[in-house]
């Protein structure tokens, strides 16, 4: 059998492929792949679909096709006044809206908290966007300063006192550790005993002529006392034609400057507050929320890389500590923890702090807990080279942590941080068993005004209060998504 | 201290300061972290003596001898007013514990359907799937129990008009009600007998795979050990002469009365630990099914297995191994989050403890207990799943 | 040697600046904290409708709130000097142990072990009132103890939640008790259907009636089941400042007895009745005994009113909750408001 090439065919293009059947394209071919592609799938279709447009209808119907959307009062909301079946109630919502978001904070004072958000969104925006430069100075105005800037703001009071206080404190005690260190370092015969005499002397005079004819109390006898000794050791010096010493000198100026401020604070030179103080009883709603939600992610960092350093380290008792801390706090509900914070440490302490404090130190201790293992995660993800390259640089033990391997970790855990702030943010939820109003717990406090009860006020609160927590945590966590694949990239290429 | 001979040339390490010496360092570090912790320690417990001394409260369990005095809800062992506060915080616990059980038991059923739902080739089973886990994972679990609770209390009527099954079954705004059985003696014949079956069904199983591995032949093992399991005890049941009667819920004057109630707290607790849960096992478990190479699923196949038993023999088996780390951890969460039943006043250990809490005002013992008892359900938690884990892990030749 | 000598004398003088830096000044009272700070900080419920409620801009009103705006009138001639700490029955008296409040004005029952064992004293009766049971009327119950076989909605952690496991076992009835956490949610949950019975103090009751979806549906029963005595407290230890919250109450009583009101307050004070005149501060020196001003009660009557006019104000017969004086009529009225002389 032979052919020749004239009365063979051979093809000498590529046939177009045909068109596949009409049945498996477009929309009725995607259809029949994805919807009805057996008699079960389509008995699941039907009945999927029929749920979501149950489930949605009613919502939809509720929230707005019956919803009231004016009113004064309960009666326009109540089926009998109106003479239909009626949906959400959204004028309790207006009425209420003030109560849902900042609590009883006074009203002529709610620019504060609004402009704590700016600020916030200011420091945040920049923060979240991977491609606006300067992320360190961000991170340190929004970790750092922006905490100072919302206390102040929020809380309001006095802005100098409270540091002066600190200062003269810290002022005194070194004042003292200063003078310490000159009697150590004086030579043998730089002191005879009646000039040590002369110095105790001159300190007992002055602590009791602050203490019992001034009248101060605490630290500030002690700040007087110091800057007694201080001058008489000074004369004494001068008398004996020694040399200045830097470390007396040191300790004068401290205790001078420990005085002065001292004194400030109780003359009230500075007593006049910046912002009138609103108390934390006074805070509600979201403000609490974002507060407490905020604060515990913030605070849970610098604890979380402590203790998750101190699980890697090689010292047995830090580590043991700093998982004995991890694991109890983790083996418990967040409610004991808040329990602990709420009934237990007011015991520890001698004076009982603000409710919403002890609220604020429950979360953070859980959440750092919570971030210690987050970032063990990112550290562990860390080759080993990276700390051999550190060692071999020389660098010590916080450089080669601060400076190589930190920086890389904590990169790695921003999406774990991000789902640690979602989950923090729903958890707050919780403080409203402890008697913090949050916006879950103004909600429930609202439920309960005679003036809008009725059988909808109900529904509408959680209405409100569930699209409020969606939009934030469904916002969060694709942001999380999208830096973990912009991380993922990253690490691919 | 030189005692007087040179140590040889090259010996000598190079002279640091001692505080720069690391093992010196490190007892440093270490000392001083635990001279902190003992004066933080030593600082809270004088304050808190003193603290207590001045509100007169009497630190130590003695108190949980006391009578309680308050009533409670639910409780799986008989509680009177006139009981102890010890006795009461028990009753907490065991309810925590049926809420824990329960909970996860149903968590897992549903979490696979959701998980498996989301990988449907079917688009609307897997978007609503995808939209469910949207929902309820972003929203505070506080908020689904409180709606859960008053979306049960809404959807169930009166006492007085139950929705009823057959005259046996009641469902109420009190809860749900079913006949109670009422163990007569003779009855411990018929838990002998089950617990027999259970033995007797397993040793057969063990003995047809055994048979099979030998023989090839098989055995219709399922039907046998559930035929065993049941028939043991009815058969004793017949035998004994019927010991168990049933105590059924009649109408009273407020609520029904006699039958067993489950009441609304925990139906609602469960419902929103369980849908919270199951979204987040969920997750899970897709990620699990999608950690399982295409290729096994298709050498399945090319072996002619059937797709159910694809999916039981080969993909399953190999997604747990992913799946059982972040699993316990999941459950772990719901045995802590059943503490939020404070919030609907469901009687578990943290509502009732906090009760106690209340009235002795023995803040330190109560929330030690809390602690203790949650910290060794973790760890039981921990241990068995670690155990299955380590049951089903790939063993490698 | 002589250095080490020198250095531990030097140590010692050190040290006893350091301890003497340490000794604490003597503590301030009560009041002249007050003073200092310029408030007084007062425990209330957080929200019990003609006791004390915040509206949605945070002002509180009732009677409870009104005590201690008599008390900021007293000590400082003005009302709004006064902070508002709303507590949860858990937290009230740790708060006030711990002097987060100066006052506790928060509806609370006066018993033998608060009195002691807790560190409060309890200085006098402002409200008398009784545990009762409230019911949906469409359950046709005329008495409490056909209530056998119920569902009870109850607060934990108050009196009430003992005394009603009491009332149930005394009686030998059944019950199925239903705990909450707080009184809005015991309110909610008994409004949802979860009980028969919600039951609180009957000034409580009234209270709280108002707040449901159809408050015409429900009743009380006429039982008052337990003796509640309401007052305010303070910390032990202190008994200048608990003798100013006593008297306090007593010269708002006084001030009813004597017909002295807001109203008429001016005419009072040209009045030559010995009584009225040595009351209102005009003769004698009674203000400054208590570690206050003569005119003392002009300023808690200026501001407050007598206590009748709180009463009607907050929870009398012409307001939402609509409670008769009852018990606490004045005694020569049939109640059992009683002040001592001022004199």
């Amino acid at each position: 059998m032979t052919t020749t090439a004239s009365d063979s065919f051979i093809r000498s293009e590529l046939i177009q492929p045909a068109p596949p059947p009409a049945n498996l394209v477009g929309p009725w071919g995607w259809a029949r792949a994805n919807l009805f592609s057996s008699p079960l799938q389509i008995v699941l279709t039907l009945f999927g679909a029929y749920i979501a447009y149950k489930l949605i209808w009613t919502f939809v119907d509720f929230t707005i096709i019956r919803a009231v959307w004016t009113g004064a009062d309960r009666d326009a909301c109540l089926d009998e006044k109106v003479g239909r079946s009626v949906g959400a109630c959204w004028p309790f919502i207006w009425a209420k809206f003030g109560q849902f978001m900042y609590g009883f904070y006074p009203v002529e004072h709610r620019w504060r908290v609004n402009l704590t958000y700016i600020v916030a969104l200011a420091l945040l925006l920049p923060l979240l966007i991977p491609s606006v430069p300067r992320k360190a100075l961000n991170a340190i105005l929004f970790f750092g300063v922006f905490p100072i800037l919302a206390f102040i703001l929020l809380h309001g009071g006095s802005i100098i006192n409270p540091w002066l206080s600190v200062i003269a404190w810290l002022g005194t005690v070194a004042a003292f550790g200063l003078l310490i260190v000159h009697f150590v370092g004086l030579s043998e015969k730089a002191l005879n005993q009646t000039a040590y005499g002369a110095i105790a002397l001159a300190m007992v005079v002055g602590g009791a002529v602050a203490w019992r004819v001034l009248g101060l109390g605490g630290m500030e006898v002690l700040a007087v006392a110091v800057l007694f000794g201080t001058i008489a050791a000074l004369a004494i010096g001068a008398m004996e034609n020694r040399p200045l010493d830097v470390w007396l000198v040191g300790g004068g100026i401290a205790a001078f400057g420990a005085f002065v401020a001292f004194a400030l604070v109780r003359l009230g030179v500075f007593n006049a507050p910046a912002l009138p103080v609103i108390e934390t009883r006074q805070w509600g709603g979201l403000l609490v929320t974002l507060v407490v939600a905020t604060t515990g992610i913030v605070a849970a960092l610098p604890i979380g890389v402590a203790l998750a350093l101190g699980r890697r380290s090689k010292m047995p008792i830090i580590r043991f500590l700093s998982v004995g801390m991890i694991e109890l706090v983790r083996g418990v509900p967040l409610i004991t923890v808040l329990f602990f914070a709420t009934y237990m440490l007011p015991l520890f302490l001698e004076r009982s702090p603000d409710a919403m404090l002890r609220v604020l130190v429950g979360v953070s201790l859980f959440s750092g807990a919570y971030m210690a293992e987050t970032i063990r995660g990112g550290l562990q993800a860390i080759p080993k080279g990276q700390f051999e390259g550190a060692m071999a640089l020389g660098l010590n033990y916080p450089r080669m942590m601060g400076l190589i391997v930190m920086p890389q970790a904590l990169k790695l855990v921003i999406p774990g941080i991000v789902n640690a702030f979602i989950g923090l943010f729903k958890d707050t939820t919780l403080v409203s068993i402890v008697a913090i109003f949050d916006l879950l717990g103004g909600l429930r406090a609202g439920f309960t005004d005679p003036q809008w009860a009725s059988p909808v006020t109900l529904y509408t609160g959680f209405a409100f209060a569930g699209i409020i927590y969606f939009a934030f945590c469904y916002f969060m966590s694709r942001y999380s998504i999208f830096v973990e694949k912009r991380l993922n990239t990253g690490r691919r290429r | 201290m030189t005692d007087g001979t040179l140590p040889a040339r090259g010996d000598v390490a190079p002279k640091v300061a001692f505080f720069n010496d690391p093992k010196v360092r490190s007892l440093i570090f270490q000392a001083l972290a635990l001279a902190l912790l003992i004066f933080v320690i030593y600082t809270a417990i004088s304050n808190a003596v003193t603290n207590l001394t001045n509100q007169r409260i009497a630190a130590g369990f003695g108190f949980l001898d006391q009578t309680a005095g308050f009533g409670i809800s639910q409780t799986l062992i008989p509680w009177a007013e006139s009981m102890s506060y010890g006795r009461a915080f028990v009753i907490g616990l065991l309810n925590t514990l049926l809420v824990a059980v329960v909970g996860i038991f149903l968590a897992t059923i549903l979490g696979f359907v959701v998980g498996v739902a989301r990988l449907s080739p079917n688009w609307v089973i897997s978007k609503i799937a995808y939209w469910y886990v949207e929902i309820i994972r972003n929203l505070p679990l506080l908020f689904q129990i409180l709606f859960w609770y008053l979306a049960v209390l809404a959807a169930m009527p009166a006492p007085r008009n139950s929705y009823s099954l057959f005259g046996l079954f009641f469902a109420n705004q009190r809860g749900i009600t079913a006949p109670r059985p009422v163990f007569e003696a003779g009855a411990i014949w018929i838990g002998a007998a089950l617990v027999l079956g259970i033995v007797a069904a397993f040793v057969v199983r063990s003995w047809a795979y055994r048979r099979q591995a030998e023989t090839g032949e098989q055995f219709p093992v399922v039907p046998t050990m559930w035929g065993i399991i049941i028939g043991l005890p009815v058969l004793a049941y017949l035998a004994t002469g019927m010991p168990i009667s049933f105590n059924y819920a009649e109408q009273g004057r407020f609520n029904l009365t006699g039958g067993m109630t489950i009441i609304p707290e925990f139906v609602a607790l469960v419902i929103a630990l369980v849908a919270y849960t199951a979204a987040f096992i969920g997750e899970i478990v897709r990620a699990g099914i999608q950690a399982v190479s295409h290729g096994q699923t298709e050498a399945g196949r090319s072996l002619g297995l059937a797709e159910g038993r694809i999916l039981n023999l080969i993909v399953i088996p190999q997604a747990l191994r992913v799946i059982i780390p972040p699993l316990t951890s999941q459950y772990l969460n719901l045995a802590k989050n059943s503490s939020l039943a404070v919030g609907i006043g469901y009687p578990d250990m943290v509502s009732v403890g906090g009760t106690i809490l209340n009235q002795t005002g023995q803040a330190i013992e109560i929330i030690a207990m809390w602690m203790g008892c949650y910290l060794t359900i973790s760890i039981v938690t921990s241990i068995f799943m670690n155990w299955y884990n380590e049951r089903i892990a790939l063993v490698e030749r | 040697m002589k250095r080490i000598v020198s250095t531990i004398a030097l140590g010692a003088a050190m040290s006893f600046g350091a301890t003497m830096a340490l000794a604490q000044t003597p503590g301030r009272t009560t009041l002249q904290n007050i003073q200092a700070k310029g408030f007084i900080q007062c425990g209330v419920t957080q929200g019990l409708a003609g006791f004390s409620m915040p509206d949605s801009a945070g002002n509180w009103t009732g009677m409870d709130v009104d005590f201690c705006r008599a008390l900021a009138a007293a000590v400082f001639n003005d009302p709004s000097k006064v902070r508002f700490s709303p507590l949860s029955a858990k937290d009230r008296f740790t708060a006030l142990q711990s002097g987060e409040i100066d006052v506790l004005s928060r509806n609370t029952t006066w018993t033998l072990q608060r009195d002691t064992s807790l560190g409060l004293n309890f200085s006098v009766i402002n409200y008398y009132d009784g545990q009762g049971f409230m019911v949906r009327k469409s359950l046709n119950v005329k008495s409490a103890r056909e209530l056998s076989g119920a569902s009870v909605c109850v607060q934990t952690g108050t009196t009430t939640e003992l005394n009603v496991a009491d009332f149930f076992r005394a009686n030998n009835l059944k019950y199925e008790p239903v705990v909450f956490a707080t009184a809005d949610e015991t309110v909610k949950a008994y409004d949802a259907g979860r009980c028969d019975v919600f039951t609180t103090d009957a000034s409580g009751l009234y209270a709280e009636r108002v707040k449901l979806q159809r408050p015409d549906d429900h009743m009380v029963l006429p039982e008052i089941i337990s003796k509640e005595p309401l007052g305010p407290a303070v910390r032990h230890g202190d008994d200048q400042w608990m003798d100013i919250v006593k008297w306090t109450h007593f010269a708002m009583v006084t001030a009813e007895e004597l017909n002295i009101s807001k109203a008429n307050l001016d005419q009072m004070l040209q009045s030559t009745n010995p009584e009225i005149r040595r009351v209102l501060g005009i003769e004698g020196n009674n203000g400054e005994a208590l570690g206050l001003t003569k005119d003392w009660v002009v300023r808690i009557v200026r501001h407050v009113g007598n206590y009748s006019e709180v009463f009607d104000r907050n929870v009398g017969p012409t307001t939402r909750l609509g409670i008769a004086r009852g018990l606490n009529a004045l005694w020569n009225k049939g109640g059992l408001q009683y002040a001592p002389p001022i004199r």
